[in-house]
């Protein structure tokens, strides 16, 4: 083997190490658990939560899967469905943003990377954002960041709690400075939730990361994470090239988080409902 | 070469500068050393240089900006402090774990009035930036800088804050302390304070680190500073799949003072001398002082309550969507 074949194959090793996760497509019968390999038939994965039966990887959810999980039957009402992103910056990679917008619209039952809207949840009112990953990688950009802010003073103003699910890749680069400026309006309003002794509790799922987890989602009265989740400010790639050593088995996940006093609940899929209606009610003890 | 030879600060895209200074040195020795007078040679040299100095700094592309707000030897917060303000006296600690020396935060007197200072702190050489970790401050520099906007607001004194970070520092231990939370809850706590707050980005505005101790009443930025979500080097790497297109990176963020402005992320460009502020630092600092004087008045008479409303509205109101 020659000095070059062997880099390729080494890049093509770590190549094969970072496959990334694909959203499963509908209607396979069966499919292949990303964690274990184990094979899974669909229908029993989706009784499961979409969490494997024989491993416990959690499968990403679209907001459609966690509203269906996780809400009273019916009671989802969705705000601000129309607020969609706009390319002011003109902003062009290898594609243009606008295009990139487009085929994520087209590819998806929503607009932007997050769903907003009252529900109850066993039986209580509550102010509900779901993030999606498979929009954009849930990347926050300007209409992320407004839904979430109107979805906060609506809360404030019905005297509702309020619950976000974040899954989300961190800022979207493609609106530049404006998608940080997301950080700052998102962390203020929750700040004015607060004033109104309004509680908020953030759910992480994998991933949340960058500006995401540095703004709303760390914020939460009580964290919950699912098991297993990225939850990092910067991903782990990132690190290791910067301090250019190993990184700490299990670092930056649910369990490592709440080992080092961020997150209080790991709390697995098929219990979130419970989890958080035990706290809902805990938190509001009328009826 | 000397100390303080204006070569050495010289950046790539001023290399007409080099050639011009070579033969203003040639002049210098050919008049000492012949004993001919050639100062209006000299003169007319050196004239020369300013006016092509002056071209190309009015002229730089986004990229070449980036270089300024990153050059070496660019004033530091402690110039600025030692500059503008009185009697500073730095306070250290976050009372939890450590103390940053990536932000330095303290007490001072600004035209007689007494207020509170921040900002992240790099180094001029090597040896000072692996003292101060290059800028980037771990999640105690973040608590230590909230600590200290406490202070300012139980005791009703202004916030001063400047900005200069590559971002805030990525390792393990940033990670196991919570850099997250760190600057989530100064976004939150930010946006709650009573006081007049103002935050300046004076080099480099990288990310969450930045913003981290950047929500003021008012926003400003030095004319060759860069203020954007992720390093040009960064997006390249991540959206053109190149660090190399750090050019093309830059230019499509719009990261300078400019671009900024007109998008309504800050309030005013503070202008530097001609060649960048490294240039002049005394001049830099009294434009800055200013400036700050300036924005701070008309918040001094505003309420607790207007205080922490004007600063909800300005972040409240950033974004751009439409609605069908």
């Amino acid at each position: 083997m020659s000095i070059h074949e062997w880099f390729k194959k080494k890049k093509s090793e770590k190549e094969g190490a970072y496959v990334r996760e694909r959203l499963d497509i509908p209607g396979n019968l069966w499919i292949k658990c990303y964690k274990c390999s184990q094979a899974l038939f669909a229908k029993e994965l989706e009784d499961n939560f979409k969490v494997c039966p024989k491993c416990g990887y959690h499968f990403k959810l679209t907001h459609i899967e966690r509203i269906n999980q996780l809400t009273d039957p019916n009671s989802f009402k969705e705000i601000n469905a129309n607020v969609s992103s706009v390319n002011f910056l003109n902003f062009s990679d290898s594609k243009s943003y606008t295009k990139r917008i487009d085929e994520a619209i087209n590819k998806s039952t929503i607009k932007d990377a997050i769903v907003t809207g009252t529900c109850k949840i066993g039986g209580k009112d509550v102010a509900l954002g779901i993030m999606d990953f498979s929009f954009m990688g849930g990347s926050m950009g300007s209409v992320v960041g407004e839904k979430i802010a109107r979805l906060i003073e609506l809360a404030v103003e019905k005297k509702f709690p309020v619950i976000i699910f974040s899954s989300s890749g961190g800022a979207r680069m493609q609106e530049g400075i404006m998608s940080l400026m997301q950080m700052a309006k998102t962390s203020a309003a929750l700040g004015r939730l607060r004033e109104n002794r309004l509680p908020y509790f953030s759910v992480l799922t994998d991933p949340t990361t960058g500006g995401t987890s540095a703004s709303f989602a760390m914020l939460g009265d009580i964290n919950i994470a699912e098991p297993g989740a990225l939850i990092c400010f910067a991903g782990p790639r990132v690190i290791e090239q910067t301090i250019r050593q190993k990184l700490p088995p299990g670092f930056q996940r649910s369990e490592y988080l709440m080992e080092h006093g961020m997150i209080d609940i790991v709390c697995e899929r098929k219990e979130l409902k419970n989890k958080l209606s035990t706290i809902l009610r805990w938190f509001n003890e009328k009826e | 070469m000397k100390k303080n030879d204006p070569l050495k600060n010289l950046l790539p895209f001023e290399k007409p500068l080099a050639e011009l200074y070579a033969k203003l040195e040639e002049q210098k020795r050919v008049a000492t050393q012949s004993k001919i007078d050639m100062s209006e040679e000299i003169r007319l040299m050196e004239k020369r240089i300013e006016t092509t100095r002056k071209e190309i700094f009015s002229n730089l592309s986004p990229i070449q900006t980036v270089q300024v707000a990153r050059h070496m030897q660019r004033p530091t917060t402690q110039d600025f402090i030692d500059n503008i303000f009185d009697s500073f006296i730095e306070l250290h600690g976050d009372r939890n774990f450590a103390d940053d020396p990536a932000l330095i935060t303290g007490i001072a007197k600004l035209a007689g009035r007494s207020v509170v200072v921040m900002g992240h702190q790099k180094g001029k050489n090597t040896k000072e930036n692996i003292a101060r970790n290059f800028g980037m401050a771990n999640p105690e520099g973040y608590r230590k800088a909230l600590r200290v906007m406490r202070i300012a607001e139980r005791n009703e004194k202004p916030i001063i804050a400047f900005i200069d970070t590559p971002g805030a520092f990525c390792g393990i231990g940033a990670e196991e302390r919570g850099q997250a939370e760190a600057i989530a809850k100064n976004l939150r706590e930010m946006a709650e304070l009573t006081v007049p707050f103002i935050a300046i980005v004076t080099g480099e505005g990288g990310s969450g680190g930045a913003l981290g101790i950047g929500m003021g009443n008012k926003v400003l930025m030095l004319e060759y500073s860069i203020y954007s979500v992720i390093s040009p080097e960064g997006c390249a790497s991540i959206l053109f799949r190149t660090a190399t297109k750090a050019n093309e990176a830059a230019i499509a963020m719009k990261i300078t003072a400019k671009d900024l402005l007109g998008l309504g992320v800050i309030d005013e460009i503070i202008k530097e001398p001609i060649g960048g502020a490294h240039n002049d630092i005394i001049t830099t600092a009294n434009n800055l002082k200013s400036a700050i004087i300036n924005n701070l008045e008309p918040l001094l008479s505003l309420s607790h309550r207007e205080l922490i409303a004007d600063r909800y509205n300005k972040f409240r109101k950033m974004g751009v969507f439409q609605e069908s």
